[in-house]
């Protein structure tokens, strides 16, 4: 890829990020954030790279921790944002909750 | 060995990476809505899947081992840090996995340096300077959100430290990486590794010394603007690494992140600049205990609490942070529920920063199955305080401060706050007079129609929600 096309790309993907986030209601602001959060675990793919293609007891290293952190990163995020959404879709049961088991 | 490989950068590969990060711009639009946030998010995590899974079928990929051992780690503290923590540690949760996601971007850049040498031939400056910018970046991050992790998670104060001549270290220290940056990129025929690395540790100390004086109470909006940074360095990664997936993931929370920066800021009243070159609680240190001498207020216990409460014709609830740290947000459910048994209306004020990140708050009470029409925002309740009987203040602080209205002077000044003094009535359940995040003392536990209940926030609940039942 060339470097003009890679700029191009990055350009455009700015304009992207700016478009989609728009009017976000303050209750979900938190797990948004932890959203794109996840998502720049990505880089776990560069230590992927880097160990996939090493030759070198360095590399090695920085390479496997490169990777630990990115999995912490993505899977981690990913999680905890489905946790936090999860008390939200939890709304509308409340009502439908039979005979209460915790009431007294 | 696998069969159906692909060429790295081929079309093949470039295809799926471009399923990718569909997924991820589609993920992050529903992440907007709340109908379809939780669906959203595991959108995404379906396009991680297909770029990870993409990664490890390219042709030449070696190191199994390595590799397996990697994603194990990660994925092991990754579900157990995840399952394991509390609503009320969210946030820095976040910081932590930001940080690690930086420090990544930091390492792949180290290596990606360290392998340009090795092949001893000129390295193209399209690589290096983004590597570079990868290696400050992240490396800034990682240890910036660390330092927000360590005080959310209260292992270092959360005021302000600040060191005297704070400003001109960190403007030295912006001169002296900005020149290792040029120095690195002229000599681009043999750079120095040493030099790379003295880069990296400069930007730690950096990160360090940037996120420090900040304090707690701005800590969400300095989580986000570091995730966006993460997010920009891990698109630099990918220019080094001519992968389409990193540029356009990493540049999407870069300036997805910058937007919600903004916003969360403005939800504060704040500017970005004024939260990182201020130092929340100006006067530094001494300041920030506030003189010393005890200034006039009334106590009071539950079962005067629990009667001024019954009598009311309406109840206005303000949850804060120390609501969430006792775990008194079921507790404070029975004593709303024990009051609507008796015909008072009950309402809560959630502050666009209540709890520890804007939106925080909506998800501890969703958690005690508060229903979503009683959670007033701000701007919706403060014309109702002066018709409210009672406002009860449960381990919130600043964000009830009247010197945010009243004082030009205070660190605060301007902040929105929930104006519950306007009420006829204020009761403060907190444990002590001490200042919250801000560091500041607060006016509002010293006005005449303001009572104290000096007690754990779980107990005093509970107390009250037993003495209204006696009544």
């Amino acid at each position: 890829m060339s470097l003009m096309t890679e700029i191009t790309i990055f350009v455009l993907a700015v304009f992207v990020g700016f478009e989609v986030i728009s009017k976000v209601p303050t209750t979900l602001h938190t797990p948004l954030m932890s959203q794109t959060n996840a998502i720049h675990g990505i880089v776990m793919l560069g230590g992927l790279i880097v160990v996939g293609f090493a030759n070198d007891g360095v590399e090695y290293v920085i390479g496997t921790i490169a990777i630990a952190f990115g999995t912490i990163n993505i899977v981690g995020g990913f999680m905890v944002t489905d946790r936090m959404l999860g008390m939200f879709s939890k709304k509308p049961k409340p009502k439908a909750k039979a005979d209460g088991k915790g009431g007294s | 060995m696998v069969e159906a490989v692909l060429k790295p950068g081929g079309d093949a590969a470039t295809a799926l990476y471009i399923v990718a990060f569909s997924l991820f711009i589609i993920g992050i639009k529903q992440g907007t809505h709340p109908t379809t946030a939780k669906r959203g998010n595991l959108i995404a995590a379906a396009g991680m899947a297909v770029a990870v899974v993409t990664t490890l079928l390219l042709d030449g990929m070696g190191n199994w081992g390595l590799i397996v051992l990697g994603l194990g780690i990660g994925t092991a503290v990754g579900v157990i840090a995840s399952i394991r923590v509390q609503m009320t540690e969210m946030p820095q949760m976040v910081a932590l996995y930001n940080g690690v996601g930086g420090g990544a971007v930091a390492l792949i850049a180290w290596s990606e340096i360290r392998h340009g040498i090795s092949l001893g031939e000129d390295f193209p400056l399209d690589s290096l300077i983004p590597i570079i910018f990868a290696g400050v970046v992240g490396s800034v991050s990682f240890w910036g959100s660390n330092i927000a992790f360590a005080k959310l998670q209260d292992l270092i104060p959360t005021r302000p430290i600040a060191a005297p001549g704070q400003q001109v270290i960190n403007a030295i220290l912006v001169i002296a990486i900005v020149t290792i940056c040029v120095i690195l990129a002229v000599d681009h025929e043999s750079p120095s590794q040493g030099l790379f690395i003295l880069l990296l540790v400069l930007a730690a100390i950096l990160g360090n010394l940037v996120v420090l004086p900040i304090g707690g109470a701005d800590m969400p909006v300095v989580i986000s603007l570091l995730n966006a940074f993460t997010g920009l360095s891990a698109a630099a990664a990918g220019f080094a690494l001519d992968n389409v997936a990193l540029i356009v993931a990493g540049t999407l929370v870069g300036s997805s992140g910058t937007i919600l920066t903004l916003e969360m800021a403005t939800a504060m009243n704040r500017s970005v600049a004024n939260i990182l070159f201020s130092g929340f609680g100006g006067a530094p240190a001494g300041g920030a205990t506030g003189g010393g001498e005890e200034r006039p207020h009334v106590s009071i216990g539950a079962q005067d609490a629990a009667i001024k409460l019954a009598y009311a014709d309406s109840v206005v609830i303000v949850p804060g942070y120390g609501l969430a740290v006792a775990q008194a947000q079921h507790a404070i459910k029975e004593v709303a529920d024990e009051l609507e048994q008796r015909g008072v209306t009950v309402n809560y004020a959630i502050h666009p920063v209540a709890g520890r990140m804007p939106g925080h708050m909506n998800v501890l009470l969703a958690e005690a199955d508060v229903a979503y029409e009683n959670l007033k925002e701000m701007e919706e309740i403060n014309p109702e305080m002066p018709r409210t009987s009672v406002a009860v203040v449960v381990g919130a602080n600043d964000v009830t401060n009247p010197a945010a209205k009243n004082d030009p002077d205070s660190p605060i000044a301007g902040m929105p706050i929930i104006e519950v003094s306007e009420a006829q009535e204020v009761i403060v359940i907190k444990r002590s007079l001490s200042p919250g995040f801000a560091g500041i003392d607060n006016d509002l536990f010293y006005e005449p129609n303001t009572s104290m209940l000096f007690a754990d926030a779980k107990q005093a609940a509970a107390d009250i929600a037993s003495e209204i039942g006696n009544l």
